[in-house]
């Protein structure tokens, strides 16, 4: 048998493939096979890398090179230079920032430094098409573990030891959710995997199930086993297409290998799993509202109890557990529970994936211990804020969660501190904002999209949340009063009592949590009609430059509500309270000296009463 | 394939497929094995580098030596081609030169098993920036 000496990864997930890395894929094997090097080097799509920011990626083994932002265009180099003159192409290594030095070895990357990589063990190494290649990597090794050497109480209660709590968000741990499950009895039970990511900028789960799936599949027949169900189901959300292909192929795969199925392993124990579609909706991340969504009726929550490990899927015990939490699984059975909660903090164990995104240098995919400072991840992991920029604050948990500041940058990061600091773990999606950020747009931003996204079901939520939106519209359009920050603050914690499910009793976080700590920003929305950062183009205001302006009368001539004054030769000035902000003064003048600003030059309270009485 | 029937039939076909996937294991940590390093530019292949690369990668499978083998470009010894780069965990590189499949094999039971210096090492004299 000839093998491979060189194995060349290119990234396959769904970032790096929408830059074009299936047809670097296709290049590097049609250059390979023109120089007759096909049964030396080996072509392989894997899962992410996580180094979203300078995708497609190609990794060359065995000398660890890694190549970034790698063009089509660029196969026959690669393979001319590197493969077959072994001299590694220097323009498309990762250049460190910092020391603007080439990179050749990932190991070398800062980012890849301070993770630790349990749930993306296997993403960015693996075919996640090709079994053998996962069963090479232990895939269900540790559900035959299960089979042959531990009860399902056993199991369980590994699982508890360990400390691994649900990643989705609310950090249930799991073990226990797989006790109560247990011991429901029923002639029926369900293991459902929550696949319906729908946190802005979050895209964990996406990558674990694009590069690789067995993981999840075993995790779902490891949980089958332990509270006797026979049945599984992925509730995935049809735009994540690329999951979708790579989930069938799994299954099928694993199906023809014996590995799903009537007795596993021979085992006394049969599974099989099969794939329900969402629509998209963000609510359905919601366990009782995935449920009925997938039982066809409408994705809404209903109240909890019963909870679904009493009664869930088609009235039956269903455990549900999102797709990073069942991804950790077959690693905790293979390592032990002592091995998994050594990592991690006190109450928060292992580790936990982060997308990261928004204003940072290294946008992508990491997976941290828990405890990890922010800093950590945003300065070292993130390679620092786009731009030489000022940081203002990481919005994390997606709508739901709120924002850390830099006063929380030191504070290392579980499930208890975030909540503590006001925000929460959620999925795992870290937006970095930068001073030209504005806050009080943030939290409209999120309004917004929970205002899309609320079912309906509740009053709290529907109505409560329309208002919210609708007040922080007024504010940024600088027609905000005291009030309306008043009004914010109640409306938001009644919200928080009173919604059904936890989707509402969330929503308001985003406004919570930046009035909590961008509370000036909203004061000067509300009295100054100023937007620092000049995102709110309502409170943004033509201004005329002293030094410039000679004093024309363009302007003054082609202003349609008489706003401008000053006499001929002399600067003129726009009076703020009558400009309508249509531009045709700017767009007038001919020496560049008006300007959109997010400030004017401001006269003191007395001078500005004198103007309007006169 | 008939279908894995139980853990052992598993354990077996990870075996089997092991080996595709060991190149990529390895290249995790590469300084704690060792190292082999065919020169293969024109003037290597020329002289037959590939043969003895295609050999080094057999024969340390065959003989169950954990070893990474990869090729580099010209090292400059263009008289002494094939050239070989070998570098054992803990130890300075050493270059070899002449290298057939003969030679290989004597490299591999005397010096990567042994630690004995064998024939044919081209002293480096340079230094590199």
């Amino acid at each position: 048998m000839s093998r491979y000496k060189i194995h060349l990864l290119v990234c396959g997930g769904t970032g790096c493939h929408s830059s074009e890395s299936n047809l670097v894929y296709e290049m590097l094997r049609d250059e390979l096979e023109r120089k007759g090097l096909e049964k030396d080097v080996q072509v392989i799509r894997t899962g992410c890398f996580g180094f979203c920011e300078k995708g497609p990626i190609l990794k060359i083994l065995p000398d660890n090179t890694f190549y970034t932002q790698v063009k089509p265009s660029d196969a026959k180099e690669i393979i001319d230079e590197h493969i077959i003159k072994g001299r590694r192409v220097y323009r498309l290594l990762y250049t460190d920032p910092e020391t603007e030095e080439h990179v050749p070895d990932s190991k070398q990357m800062d980012f890849y430094k301070k993770q630790l990589r349990i749930a993306l063990r296997n993403c960015g190494t693996i075919d996640p098409e090709n079994i053998d290649e996962s069963i090479a990597r232990d895939a269900y090794q540790a559900l035959g573990k299960a089979l042959t050497e531990y009860t399902p109480s056993e199991t369980i209660d590994l699982i508890k030891r360990s400390g691994l709590r649900g990643r989705g968000g609310a950090g249930f741990p799991t073990g226990l959710k797989w006790e109560i499950a247990a011991k429901n009895n029923a002639d029926r039970k369900y293991v459902v995997c929550n696949a319906d990511e729908g946190d802005p900028g979050a895209f964990m789960d996406r990558s674990i199930l694009e590069g690789d799936p067995h993981s999840v599949l075993e995790a779902m027949a490891i949980c089958g086993y332990c509270i006797g169900a026979t049945k599984g189901l992925i509730y995935i959300r049809a735009e994540y297409p690329l999951a979708i292909k790579r989930l069938k192929i799994a299954i099928a795969q694993a199906q023809e290998y014996g590995l799903l199925g009537e007795h596993i392993l021979g085992a006394d124990f049969s599974f099989d799993v099969t794939l329900r579609y969402g629509a998209g909706a963000f609510v359905c991340g919601e366990e009782t509202a995935l449920i009925h969504s997938m039982e066809g009726k409408r994705g809404e929550p209903s109240n909890k109890p019963p909870f679904p490990a009493q009664s869930g899927y088609l009235g039956k015990p269903t455990n549900v557990n999102n797709v990073e939490t069942l991804a950790n699984i077959p690693a905790i059975i293979l390592k032990g529970a002592e091995w998994f909660s050594s990592i991690g903090t006190e109450r928060s164990k292992g580790t936990k994936v982060f997308a990261l995104a928004g204003k940072i240098n290294n946008v992508g995919l990491i997976e941290v211990p828990m405890g990890i400072t922010l800093r950590e991840i945003i300065y070292e992991i993130g390679g620092g804020v786009k731009n030489g920029k000022k940081f203002k604050a990481v919005q994390t948990g997606g709508p739901s969660g709120g924002c850390l500041t830099e006063k929380h940058l030191d504070t290392p990061i579980d499930y208890e501190s975030l909540t503590a600091a006001g925000s929460m773990m959620g999925s795992g999606g870290m937006i970095v904002l930068d001073e030209d950020d504005c806050m009080v747009s943030v939290a409209k931003f999120y309004l917004g999209f929970i205002v899309d996204e609320s079912c309906g079901k509740c009053a709290p939520c529907r109505i409560g949340n329309k208002r919210l939106h609708e007040t922080l519209g007024k504010i940024t359009a600088g027609k905000g009063t005291q009030d309306d920050i008043e009004k914010l603050r109640n409306l938001g914690s009644v919200i928080k009592d009173a919604s059904l499910c936890g989707l509402g009793q969330t929503s308001p976080n985003p406004v919570l949590s930046t009035l909590d700590n961008f509370m000036e920003e909203y004061l000067e929305h509300v009295h100054d009609k100023k937007c620092r950062s000049g995102r709110c183009r309502d409170l943004l205001y033509y201004v005329i430059s002293k030094e410039d302006c000679i004093g024309c009368m363009a302007c003054k001539r082609v202003c349609p509500t008489h706003a401008i004054s000053g006499e001929k030769k002399e600067a003129h000035v726009i009076n703020q309270d009558v400009c309508i902000k249509c531009g045709a003064c700017m767009e007038k003048c001919q020496f560049d000296a008006i300007s959109l600003m997010n400030d004017y030059p401001r006269v003191s309270a007395t001078a500005a009463q004198t103007i309007t009485e006169s | 394939m008939d279908g894995i029937k139980t853990l052992a039939d598993l354990k077996k076909k990870q075996e089997e497929v092991m080996s595709r996937m060991s190149l990529r294991d390895r290249a995790e940590n590469p300084e704690s094995l060792v190292q082999v390093k065919v020169a293969m530019a024109t003037c290597g292949i020329a002289s037959g580098a590939k043969e003895v690369m295609e050999y080094f990668i057999e024969e340390l499978y065959k003989r169950k030596i954990d070893a990474v083998v990869t090729q580099t470009g010209c090292m400059g010894y263009c008289f002494a081609e094939p050239t070989v780069e070998i570098s054992l965990p803990g130890r300075e590189a050493i270059v070899f030169g002449y290298v057939d499949t003969r030679k290989a094999d004597e490299i591999i039971e005397r010096y990567i098993k042994e630690g004995e210096l064998v024939d044919g090492i081209i002293p480096q004299n340079y230094n590199t920036i």
